[in-house]
């Protein structure tokens, strides 16, 4: 049975229904405004948790079973453990054991180590998967292969599917590097530290149930109470939560390619000629080689000119730290912390301080950080003609990357993506975006090794780059450049099944991956 | 019929843009293409077109390739392909990929040869970007960098670069084999608009001479005009002793360059940072190509992490007498331009000394001061050359002495 499609405002088809439930097609940016309440969990009463606060119970298969698991349920669980995460795929392999069926996981991201949950979308433990998808667990999903339908939201519009009740959470598992028998949780301490647990924030408060499993159960009360005790039923203290050497990486690295340092020197000097870069500015870069290039070329430049950043804002890394350290940031505002270094600032600097994705990207919070920021370096695997941007789908069809805070980033005042221009012959900039994530209105700037392109929306940008020496093209040129270097690509090839959703960040469906066409 | 299989180009998890073609003539059965790639789902029909068409030309109607590709642009699995052929095939058919129109240009001799980018002749990778980082001349190496087993199949490659990548008014360079194997080479690049070929461990003048006949030979049968002009490398105590011979041995030598890790190996001594060992043969070549009125140039500087010690070698290069450097790698390329390139109070210096020189023509004197100082015409005509070299990076304007009268206005 196949689902009613309409064309949402982007040009796109989507269905009305989405694992049984309404959805509402895109509206276009910033017109969509849901009325009612905010979703509430069912209320609590203290008289039902032990008096001397010590909610330690024996196993996080007796914790899942006192919090009722059964058939259908929705859990939910963190990424900050990222690639080092041993918790989630416990939870389905006891959930399997236990004979659950059809649950819906709901993580804030997932990992290459989560892939052997794959064994439980095979077997009907889960039903589906509402979160990121890449690698091996992309494919599954691509091939339709999962029983339900995947939806991929960004951290924020997690928050907003949380907060508007689109998403209810049945049971909440979420590991904290250090934890007090009450429940009150911190993603600092133990042999586990992951820095913060800026993800967890909301599921900790909305759900029906929540379990806190930790390595190291330290005396109360745990301080600071990134999660508080006072939202969790359970306490499950295990040997290990996590694998330390792939929670954070030990170091993140600048890129060594020099075609990526090419791109990086290139958008550094595009924010300086600008004018966009100035003293008091404020900017978030993320963690990959490129990003920590442009950042160490944008440090150079404050350096040089005697400017500060007012404040950056995470994923930190060392590079982020050594601007705070020597005075050229005011203050890291911090989701989650990538590396050592960043993991050691956060515990030790009073002015690196953790900021829930709560407060940052959340559709229903009043206000959004990242409308604040000058400067946002994004990536994209995909972007086209009319500056729309993919970040979930390969061009050939398959998922491969979680929408993250990418989609949260595109209402800063610059949004930039620096790019290749082609990846192994696979050109980035394309007619027309395989899976649309991000509409071109909020794009502002693609710089590739070969030219830059300016948005024409942007004509400010056009107007005071001119006789900048700089080299400005249009996004046409960079595509007939591409293509005629690479050849043109054939479009991937897709049946009619609707495999995942992808929510914009008010929870209406701009797009739909299908299920890629069989050989 | 030979059953001989030939194998061609690279793969393994770590090569990118490139591809390996295994390729065995069969008794029937027509074309059979087994093809992995990870980029079949979009490009998998062009790869398999582009193959049948260059089996066609080679007029091959039986064969099975097993191709394993990631990634390569199509003028490389072309070169790959043609080079699997020619090994099972007797053939003197090309099969050549359109030569990109702004790929055609000549240079002068005179032309500025700071940096020079040294690019493996038989990794594709590295080729695809190498206009971008704004050396003066990019080299496709088919010497050192390409493995012995590896020269016939780099030959199609390079061939091919030269056609397809786009060398951003780069000047156009191949550094060609010793002896007989780089007379070979000629014949697969001298007619695809190289500028400029460098010859490795020169030693004499009939080395040149040899080079020279075969390349003009080329030239005249392909109806060439731009001229090809020939950068000899001084390797060896030998070459040292003869490089003047060298510099003056063709018109077509434009510059000397000097490669120390075969000289030092040559005398028998690490090379040093210091380089105290190399010293006689860097000043040697420096006053052999000046007398002969051509460009010295500096060997690469190998450790390509460490740019500090890049910038004072440059500074030390230049100081002697060089006016240019081989790069390694592309990073190193900006730090050897800004090198070369001359600082401000030199530009500042010369303008006075220049300014003083024309004064004092104006006035019909003949003799220069400028303050108490007396300037000798040598000095004059060095500060000439440093505002010419200004004018032409454009950090002077051409019109630098009328804006210098009017300041004083």
């Amino acid at each position: 049975m196949s689902v009613r499609t309409v064309i949402n405002a982007a040009g796109r088809s989507v269905p009305v229904e989405i694992n049984g439930q309404k959805a509402v097609p895109f509206k276009g940016v910033g017109k969509y405004r849901p009325q009612g309440g905010k979703y509430s969990p069912p209320i609590p009463t203290c008289n039902d948790y032990p008096a001397d606060g010590n909610k330690v119970v024996k196993s996080l298969k007796e914790a899942l079973r006192k919090c009722g698991l059964r058939d259908g349920m929705t859990i939910s669980t963190h990424h900050h453990l990222r690639d080092g995460d041993l918790i989630s795929n416990k939870v389905f392999e006891l959930a399997s054991e236990m004979g659950m069926k059809d649950l819906v996981w709901f993580p804030s991201a997932s990992f290459p180590c989560n892939d052997p949950v794959i064994r439980y979308l095979e077997d009907g433990t889960i039903n589906r998967i509402e979160g990121s998808m890449n690698g091996p667990l992309g494919r599954f999903v691509s091939e339709g292969r999962m029983k339900g339908t995947a939806v991929l939201r960004s951290h924020g519009g997690r928050v907003q599917a949380i907060q508007d009740g689109e998403v209810k959470i049945d049971i909440a598992v979420l590991a904290a590097p250090s934890c007090d028998m009450f429940g009150n949780a911190k993603g600092t301490g133990g042999n586990s530290s992951c820095g913060v647990l800026g993800y967890a924030k909301a599921d900790s408060m909305y759900a029906s149930s929540v379990i806190v499993v930790t390595d190291s159960l330290v005396d109360f009360p745990c301080y600071p109470m990134e999660i508080e005790g006072n939202y969790v039923d359970y306490v499950v203290v295990v040997d290990k939560i996590g694998i330390p050497e792939k929670i954070v990486s030990g170091t993140t690295q600048v890129t060594k390619s020099p075609d990526r340092l090419l791109i990086a020197e290139l958008t550094a000097s595009f924010l300086e000629k600008s004018g966009i870069l100035k003293d008091g500015v404020t900017m978030q870069a993320g963690a990959g080689g490129t990003s920590l290039a442009i950042a160490v070329f944008v440090d150079e430049i404050l350096k040089k000119k005697g400017w500060k950043s007012k404040f950056g804002f995470g994923g930190s890394t060392k590079y982020m730290v050594k601007m705070l350290e020597e005075g050229r940031m005011g203050y890291i505002l911090d989701a989650q912390a990538f590396d050592l270094d960043a993991v050691r600032s956060v515990e030790n600097n009073p002015n690196h301080i953790p900021y829930s994705v709560f407060n940052a990207y959340n559709f229903h919070s009043k206000g959004n950080l990242t409308s604040m920021m000058d400067i946002m370096i994004l990536g994209a695997t995909e972007i086209d003609l009319n500056f729309n941007g993919n970040i979930v789908t390969h061009s050939d069809g398959y998922l491969l990357h979680g929408i993250g805070g990418w989609q949260n980033c595109l209402h800063a005042r610059n949004v930039i993506l620096p790019v290749p221009l082609f990846r192994d012959r696979i050109p980035v900039i394309v007619d027309e975006v395989t899976t649309l994530c991000g509409p071109g209105e909020l794009i502002d700037v693609i710089i590739t090794e070969r030219g830059i392109a300016i948005n024409p929306l942007r004509k400010d940008l056009i107007k005071s780059l001119k006789g900048s020496g700089l080299p400005i093209r249009t996004i046409k040129e960079l595509k007939d450049e591409a293509e005629r270097i690479c050849g043109k690509p054939k479009k991937a090839e897709f049946e009619d099944k609707i495999v995942a959703a992808i929510k914009w960040v008010d929870g209406t469906v701009i797009d739909v991956v299908r299920k890629i066409k069989a050989k | 019929m030979s059953s001989k299989i030939a194998t061609t180009g690279n793969a393994g998890p770590k090569v990118r843009s490139d591809c390996e073609i295994i390729m065995e003539l069969t008794a029937g059965g027509g074309i059979r293409i087994d093809l992995s790639s990870k980029v079949k789902a979009l490009y998998g029909d062009s790869i398999i077109d582009l193959c049948k068409s260059i089996l066609k030309f080679y007029k091959i109607k039986d064969a099975s390739l097993k191709i394993n590709d990631s990634g390569a642009l199509p003028f490389v699995i072309a070169a790959r392909l043609e080079a699997a052929i020619r090994i099972l095939v007797r053939s003197d058919l090309e099969y050549l990929p359109e030569m990109l129109k702004e790929n055609i240009y000549p240079t002068t001799p005179e032309r500025r040869r700071f940096s020079r980018l040294y690019i493996p002749g038989n990794t594709p990778g590295m080729m695809i970007n190498a206009g971008l980082h704004s050396a003066d001349g990019i080299i496709l190496d088919l010497e050192d960098s390409v493995a012995p087993g590896k020269k016939d199949e780099a030959r199609f490659l390079v061939r091919n670069a030269l056609r397809q990548i786009g060398f951003n008014g780069a000047e156009r360079m191949v550094r060609i084999n010793q002896g007989d194997q780089g007379l070979t080479d000629l014949d697969y690049v001298i007619p695809h608009n190289v500028n400029l070929i460098l010859l490795p461990k020169c030693e004499s003048v009939e080395q040149v001479i040899k080079v020279e006949s075969k390349i003009q030979k080329i030239l005249s049968k392909n109806k060439i005009a731009n001229p090809v002009y020939i950068m000899p490398i001084i390797e060896s105590a030998i070459g040292v002793e003869n490089s003047f011979a060298i510099s003056k041995s063709s018109e077509k030598v434009v510059a000397l360059a000097i490669g120390l890790e075969d000289y030092t190996a040559d005398l028998g001594v690490p090379r040093t940072a210091e380089g105290n060992e190399s010293f006689y043969a860097r000043t040697r070549i420096i006053v052999a190509a000046k007398a002969a009125g051509i460009q010295p140039i500096d060997s690469v500087f190998s450790d390509v992490a460490d740019m500090e010690a890049l910038r004072q070698n440059v500074l030390k290069s230049k100081a002697l007498g060089f006016v240019g450097m081989g790069c390694i790698h592309p990073r190193q390329v900006p730090v050897i331009n800004e090198g070369f390139v001359p600082d401000e109070s030199e530009i500042e210096k010369s303008k006075m000394i220049v300014s003083a020189f024309e004064d004092a023509r104006s006035k019909g004197l003949g003799v220069v001061a400028l303050g108490s100082k007396m300037i000798d015409p040598p000095v004059v005509a060095r500060a000439l050359k440093t505002i010419e070299l200004a004018i032409s990076l454009g950090m002077l304007s051409g019109k630098w002495r009328d804006e210098m009268q009017a300041g004083d206005n």
